[in-house]
């Protein structure tokens, strides 16, 4: 899950790890009332979105006067930012940081996530500040310190000045660059955080090092024990059809195709929509629909697929296994005649009553195309869609709303046990 | 031969007494030897008591006392799981099987540290656990799409790896073992220590790797390959469609930093000398193509 900016730094705050004085402000006029509040002769004015990118797509600006706080925040309200991380569209602003000016005297990077090679947590920091840690990465791997913290122990005071000596905090900060990175940790950990970013992490001219930015994503299998950390969801900052699929426990996500597809099983759910593509189609979805298939969450993907508006066909594998074949069909036909079907559909069906499974999509009456394996199903359902171009869609029931390659963003996901399969 | 689990190995079920711990126990008993194999069920509250005969004990330790049952697989709802395994370990048990999706990560890494210098080995968790075709079940796969035969397979996913065996056992290819490592991003035996144990197994003759997106255990199988396998590896990566920075359903499919992507797994295990395929319908193909 993620959260704002102003989130992040409350939180940080709450450790110790210093920051800018600042506070939200959900209009123009509550960011004039702030920045008059912190006083001072600059402000900084950040546009809050669950995405990267801000300063380059005009969302953080720099104010010298109230005047200059009221401009910049009524031009940055309500704007359609756009950065590398929202995709073509954009993503509305519908939130402000106001922030006092930080006398910048070096800007550096620290971030800290759980590493799958060590299966420890990682603290990575950087002298290049406010840039893409990947870019620095990828160009000048040297330039980054790592050190790879003992959950016993927590991070040491020796990895701690290490790390601040080595991205060159001085000597006559390092008191403080130690107890940055030791707070972050302390953060990280009992937030049950999956991403703790500081870009930049800045050193001002009288010294201090404080934390300008503040980018936190918590483990979404950890919510259950973070009632304070759903709280600070925001559901503007994500997909519709992906927060009204997490309501039926579907797991669901929106792509740029138009075939829609709807599987038993996250890696052949991937495997699925790789298979659309292969054969020339475009995925328009990925959707685990999870273990139990009934009638009723069948019928809730089947909806939620077909508020897609781009939508030309549905592909359904389920590989049944100890779920019965025969209970999927009369969940598919059940929903195919709720929605009142009217794009092609394909269905793919392997497991425990196969052929009674199959009969029932046959006796349905509906126009469902059945297919034996998953090439025979990719093969169909692309063909259906080049076939049948100009067939009416339904009407959308949720209001759509495509998002291209957006920033990473998760659901609050009810823990759960593994379901039969 | 088999590897793990094999119809010699005892079992206990912690968290037997859930909806889920219970259904699977009865199926897996009711697969191949299941009935001599499934000994045991763990529950704090309820020792003393029986599931449809099973004797249920307080702790791990009494049962594998009272019964030597040295495998347990885990039931245990997400929040208690990771202690769950700990218990396991503290235990000495040969391996622990956890089924569990949703475990904190923070869980895992903690309990991943603990694992450290002991000897139980850990599949999963989020796994569909392990089979040995005809001996023994430890999981929630279906028995009857297996076969027992000469192939090892070894996934992070579960539906995935049951469309990899349905092939397999529909060309008549049966399966030595079948090993779900999960889709957590912290979690116990890799790719790479699968397939270690498929090289040893001397009734393997072939493996089936299934991936996905996110992190690198893939490639670090692939490079083992190379220097060291001496039977035929296919591979097939799912997820090759899937949009950087989202979670795929599993915890640990995730492209992050440009990492992680399936066409970057793919082109290093063929590097690597793995026969791949791009088409989730041909892995049973792909694996016949290649046994001698």
């Amino acid at each position: 899950m993620k959260i704002h900016e102003y989130q992040g730094k409350q939180i940080f705050r709450e450790y110790g790890m210093p920051t800018p004085r600042g506070f939200p402000a959900m209009s123009v006029d509550e960011a004039v009332d702030v920045a008059k509040k912190l006083g001072g002769k600059v402000w900084v004015v950040k546009a809050q979105i669950h995405a990267g990118g801000r300063g380059k797509g005009g969302g953080v600006k720099v104010a010298k006067s109230i005047d200059e706080v009221r401009q910049h925040a009524s031009r940055i309200l309500g704007m359609q930012l756009k950065t590398h991380q929202t995709g073509p569209e954009g993503q509305k602003v519908r939130r402000l940081l106001i922030e006092e000016g930080a006398d910048i005297k070096k800007e550096t990077y620290a971030g800290m996530v759980v590493d799958r090679g060590t299966q420890k947590v990682v603290l990575m920091a950087s002298s290049e500040g406010g840039m893409d840690i990947e870019e620095v990465a990828a160009k000048t791997p040297e330039k980054i310190r790592k050190v790879f913290i003992d959950p016993a122990q927590g991070l040491s005071d020796t990895d701690a000045d290490e790390i601040a000596l080595g991205i060159g905090i001085p000597q006559s900060a390092l008191a403080e660059g130690r107890a940055m990175f030791k707070a972050l940790y302390k953060c990280f950990d009992a937030t049950d955080a999956s991403l703790a970013e500081i870009n930049p992490l800045v050193l001002t001219g009288d010294n201090r090092v404080i934390a300008l930015d503040a980018k936190l994503n918590f483990d979404d299998n950890a919510l259950f024990r973070h009632p304070e950390e759903v709280a600070m969801r925001d559901l503007d900052e994500e997909d519709p059809l992906e927060i009204e699929a997490s309501k039926y426990d579907l797991n669901y996500i929106s792509l740029d195709g138009n075939i829609a597809c709807m599987v038993n099983g996250a890696g052949l759910a991937m495997a699925t929509m790789d298979t659309i593509k292969l054969f020339g189609g475009s995925p328009a979805n990925f959707l685990d629909v999870g273990g139990g298939a009934t009638a009723e969450k069948v019928t809730a993907a089947f909806k939620i697929m077909l508020s897609n508006k781009k939508v030309k066909a549905i592909l359904v594998n389920i590989f049944g296994g100890i779920m019965k074949c025969d209970t999927i069909a009369t969940g598919i036909v059940a929903a195919a005649r709720e929605v009142k079907l009217s794009v092609p559909l394909v269905v793919r069906m392997k497991g425990t009553n196969e052929d009674l499974g199959k009969k029932i999509l046959k006796d349905s009456g509906l126009p469902i195309i059945s297919a034996d394996n998953m090439g025979d199903a990719g093969k169909k359902v692309v063909a259906a869609v080049k076939g049948k171009k100009t067939k009416p869609k339904p009407k959308p029931k949720a209001k759509p709303k495509k998002r291209a390659r957006k920033a990473p963003k998760k659901r609050a996901k009810k823990a759960k046990k593994k379901k039969r399969k | 031969m088999s590897i793990l689990i094999d119809k010699n190995t005892r079992v206990m079920t912690q968290g037997i007494t859930g909806k889920t711990g219970q259904f699977h126990t009865q199926m897996s008993r009711a697969y191949a030897n299941g009935k001599a194999c499934y000994v045991a069920g763990v529950n704090p509250k309820k020792a003393g008591e029986d599931f449809e005969g099973i004797p249920i004990y307080g702790t791990v330790a009494d049962a594998k006392k009272a019964t030597g049952a040295n495998v347990s697989v885990i039931y245990v709802p997400p929040p208690f799981a990771a202690a769950a395994i700990e218990e396991a370990v503290d235990a000495d048990l040969d391996l622990v099987i956890c089924i569990t999706e949703g475990i904190p990560v923070r869980d895992m890494v903690r309990t991943k540290h603990r694992m450290r210098g002991r000897r139980t080995l850990l599949v999963g968790p989020n796994c569909p656990g392990v089979i040995t075709p005809d001996e023994l079940k430890i999981g929630i796969m279906p028995g009857h799409i297996h076969k027992r035969g000469p192939v090892g397979v070894v996934s992070r996913s579960g539906t995935l790896t049951y469309e990899a065996v349905g092939q397999l056992t529909e060309l008549g290819l049966g399966q030595s073992s079948c090993v779900g490592i999960g889709g957590d991003p912290v979690n116990g035996l890799k790719h790479i220590d699968v397939l270690r144990m498929f090289n040893d197994d001397p009734k393997t003759e072939a493996v089936i790797m299934v991936g996905e997106i996110g992190g690198s255990d893939e490639e670090n199988a692939a490079r083992w390959v190379k220097d060291h396998m001496k039977k035929p590896v296919v591979g097939f990566i799912a997820g090759v469609t899937a949009p950087p920075g989202k979670r795929m359903g599993h915890a640990g499919a995730i492209i992050s930093g440009g990492k992680g992507t399936a066409q970057e797994k793919l082109a290093v295990m063929e590097e690597c000398g793995i026969k791949t395929t791009r088409n989730p319908a041909e892995m049973g193909r792909t694996l016949k193509s290649v046994l001698r």
